[in-house]
């Protein structure tokens, strides 16, 4: 039987861990990920998962070893955060290209410098182009249901694609929230068996891993790389109707919240789409129509699901968490704008929360406020605006 | 002891036509080395990124007929001990069958330098693998430039011999002594040149359990520029000067396995290679003197420390 329990968002993910099972788990600590580990480290030292356990040196190596031993054919994961998921940056691309498929959970961190350890996207946005699948959650729960959906999306034949698992740092990572966790024979059984492609231990077939790829072959892979990613667009949101199917709770590419008939719709990923809930459920309460489109899939990006749910509307507000330094908008806004190519709808960019900055329902209200009257103007500029910053 | 007759009857696990250089030493190493590991049943290795990865692995093809895998240039010690852990846990869990050995070829570039932190990292970590540093003494692959492997005095593409600067300033770091500080189970310095104690080594590393470290010196042709028919006769006079000594460390005992009768001048191996020629010219020969000296101080240490 599911139990509900009170847990931070690195324990549930911990507990998520532990239920899969992994066969090899290699870990290096940085905040705000550390507690993830040193709960998992409790699961290996009380004999609650027979994982080996792989303390690395650093991150690179890390993400190293876990590429390692997913080429042997092992379930394997890591975790990280910040300067850790940006030491892993070569690999990255290395797990993603050589079809791996590794499930890491990535506790959000802003970017050195300042070195600052509270949460931004910057890390995540970063690594969008690795090839990596990236599910953002919301609170500990998606967080926790997300890592274990995570090890059915990357291992699907079409698929085999490694996934991040975003959780916020600090206000997900460390807040305490009631998680419904699982029966871990239910999760074993959602999960199933891994059954690897190829694999580096088979004694009567011998493989090569890695090998150097000129003009003549790199660009076939790259683009049989595409497929993997874009299957996921299928994949994704069957895995989440199997999931809430199974245990009532299910996901999609995108969850939307009050955008029946809203004029004004706020695009927001993780932690701030909750914060945003809570808002548009009380403006609408005053009649004012405005709602939400939380993205939970940034790779695959859901440009179609996007462009119909933010088509109907008149006005859109992007909130990004992290800057893209010299481009037109934040790394959502940009997406959003290109789902939306070819609509004459405005979309502005509120970049806001950056290294742990407290964003407010208020904030969030005038954001929604400045929609209504952009829907009413047609009027977007300016196109990127700051959240509570001293200019 | 197997002689050359029955090596040369072994399984050859790297297939002739992949495109290293001809007179290059590090297929020689790597035959040797899988012979020995192939002894105990199936293979894989893991490549760094460099000459003997870029010539061996052309998609679509492969020399390699065991395992092979090649992640990155600085990672290959953390990306085997991610192989060997998978045993590990795949094996407990009766997910494969018969027995695995690990081994990690890195160049010195890829050893030395830039894969020094995984290197030791999973050393500490205690991985049943053996690493085996394939040392040409510089960045071979990408056209010869200064590693920390690098003999002082010689000429490399990034400290050529110029008017004011003539080759390498510094002395090669003691990588082997490095390794050695680790105290894993053995620990040995080998040469292509002496086959038989180079492979009495591969044998003793891939018999031991936990970690074990080969650095073993593989002549290029192309950087020390040398002809290509005295590879292993450049391996060997490296031996005789005592400039490469070979020894072992087992549970912390050192043991120099080769004294040469006599100890042949620096000179005698110096003069052969093209990337010392500037030590020859009477301006120069005050860095072939320093160059003689720091062997002589680095052999004399080794014979003290050797049981």
């Amino acid at each position: 039987m599911a139990e509900r329990m009170a847990l931070t968002g690195n324990e549930a993910v911990a507990y998520a861990m532990m239920q899969i099972n992994p066969d090899v788990v290699a870990a290096y600590p940085i905040t705000p990920q550390t507690a993830l580990m040193q709960k998992f480290a409790d699961f290996v030292a009380d004999g609650e998962v027979d994982t080996q356990f792989v303390l690395v040196e650093s991150e690179h190596s890390a993400m190293s070893a876990v590429v390692g031993a997913a080429a042997a054919g092992a379930r394997a994961m890591t975790a990280t955060a910040a300067n850790g998921l940006a030491l892993m940056w070569e690999i990255l691309y290395i797990a993603a290209s050589t079809r791996l498929p590794i499930v890491m959970p990535v506790v959000n961190r802003a970017l050195s410098a300042p070195i600052n350890i509270l949460c931004d996207h910057s890390d995540t946005m970063g690594a969008r182009d690795s090839g990596w699948i990236q599910l953002f959650s919301e609170n500990a729960q998606e967080a926790y249901d997300n890592t274990i959906q995570a090890v059915r999306i990357a291992e699907h034949r079409d698929v085999l694609t490694p996934v991040m698992v975003t959780l916020d740092g600090f206000i997900i990572s460390h807040g305490l929230e009631v998680v419904e966790v699982l029966d871990k024979e239910a999760v074993q059984d959602f999960v199933g068996e891994y059954e690897p492609a190829y694999t580096l231990l088979d004694p009567e077939h011998p493989i090569t891993f890695g090998p150097i790829d000129f003009s003549d072959y790199y660009m076939e892979h790259k683009r049989s790389q595409v497929d993997g990613i874009e299957a996921a667009r299928r994949v994704i949101p069957e895995v989440g109707r199997e999931f809430g199917k199974r245990f009532g709770r299910s996901y999609g590419m995108i969850e939307e919240h009050g955008t029946d008939g809203a004029e004004a719709l706020l695009v927001a990923l993780g932690s701030t789409a909750g914060s945003a809930k809570a808002v548009v459920d009380d403006m609408r309460e005053r009649g004012l129509p405005v709602g939400l489109v939380k993205i939970r899939a940034f790779r695959p990006f859901p440009y179609e699901e996007l462009r119909e749910a933010l088509g109907k509307a008149k006005a859109v507000a992007v909130m990004d968490r992290s800057i893209s330094f010299g481009a037109q908008a934040g790394p959502l806004a940009l997406e959003v704008r290109s789902a939306l190519y070819g609509l004459s709808l405005p979309v502005r960019d509120y970049i806001y929360g950056l290294g742990g900055r407290n964003i407010t329902l208020e904030e969030i209200e005038d954001i929604l406020q400045e929609a209504l009257e952009m829907a009413k103007t047609k009027e977007a500029e300016p196109l990127v605006k700051y959240v509570s910053v001293r200019e | 002891m197997a002689t050359l007759k029955e090596l040369s009857r072994m399984p050859e696990l790297l297939s002739p036509g992949h495109r290293m250089c001809p007179g290059c030493g590090a297929p020689i190493l790597v035959r040797l080395a899988l012979r020995a590991a192939s002894e105990h049943g199936g293979v894989v290795a893991g490549v760094a990124t460099g000459c003997l990865e870029v010539s061996t692995s052309i998609f679509p093809y492969t020399a390699w007929r065991c395992s092979f895998i090649h992640n990155a240039f600085e990672n290959v010690a953390a990306t085997i001990s991610g192989v060997e852990t998978a045993y590990k846990a795949l094996k407990a869990r009766g997910k494969v069958e018969g027995n695995f050995k690990f081994v990690a070829f890195g160049g010195d570039g890829g050893t030395y330098d830039i894969g020094l932190q995984a290197l030791s990292g999973a050393l500490e970590r205690g991985h049943d693998m053996v690493y085996i540093c394939y040392d040409n003494e510089a960045y071979m692959n990408t056209g010869i430039q200064r590693s920390s492997s690098t003999p002082f005095a010689a000429h490399t593409t990034t400290c050529p011999v110029g008017k004011v600067r003539k080759g390498k300033t510094e002395f090669p770091k003691d990588l082997t002594g490095i390794v050695a500080a680790h105290r894993i189970p053995y620990v040995a310095q080998a040469s292509i040149s002496h086959w038989n104690d180079l492979y009495r080594k591969l044998q003793k590393a891939f018999s031991v359990e936990g970690p074990a470290f080969l650095n073993v010196l593989t002549p290029c042709t192309r950087g020390w520029r040398f002809p290509s028919d005295e590879t292993v006769e450049m391996a060997r006079l490296a031996v005789e000067t005592c400039f490469w000594p070979l020894y072992e460390v087992e549970d912390g005992r050192w043991k120099v396995t080769f004294k040469p009768r006599q100890k042949k001048p620096l000179e005698e191996w110096v003069k052969r290679q093209g990337r010392f020629r500037h030590l020859l010219q009477p301006e120069n020969r005050h860095l072939l003197e320093q160059a003689q000296a720091e062997v002589d101080k680095r052999w004399e240490e080794l014979l003290a420390r050797s049981e």
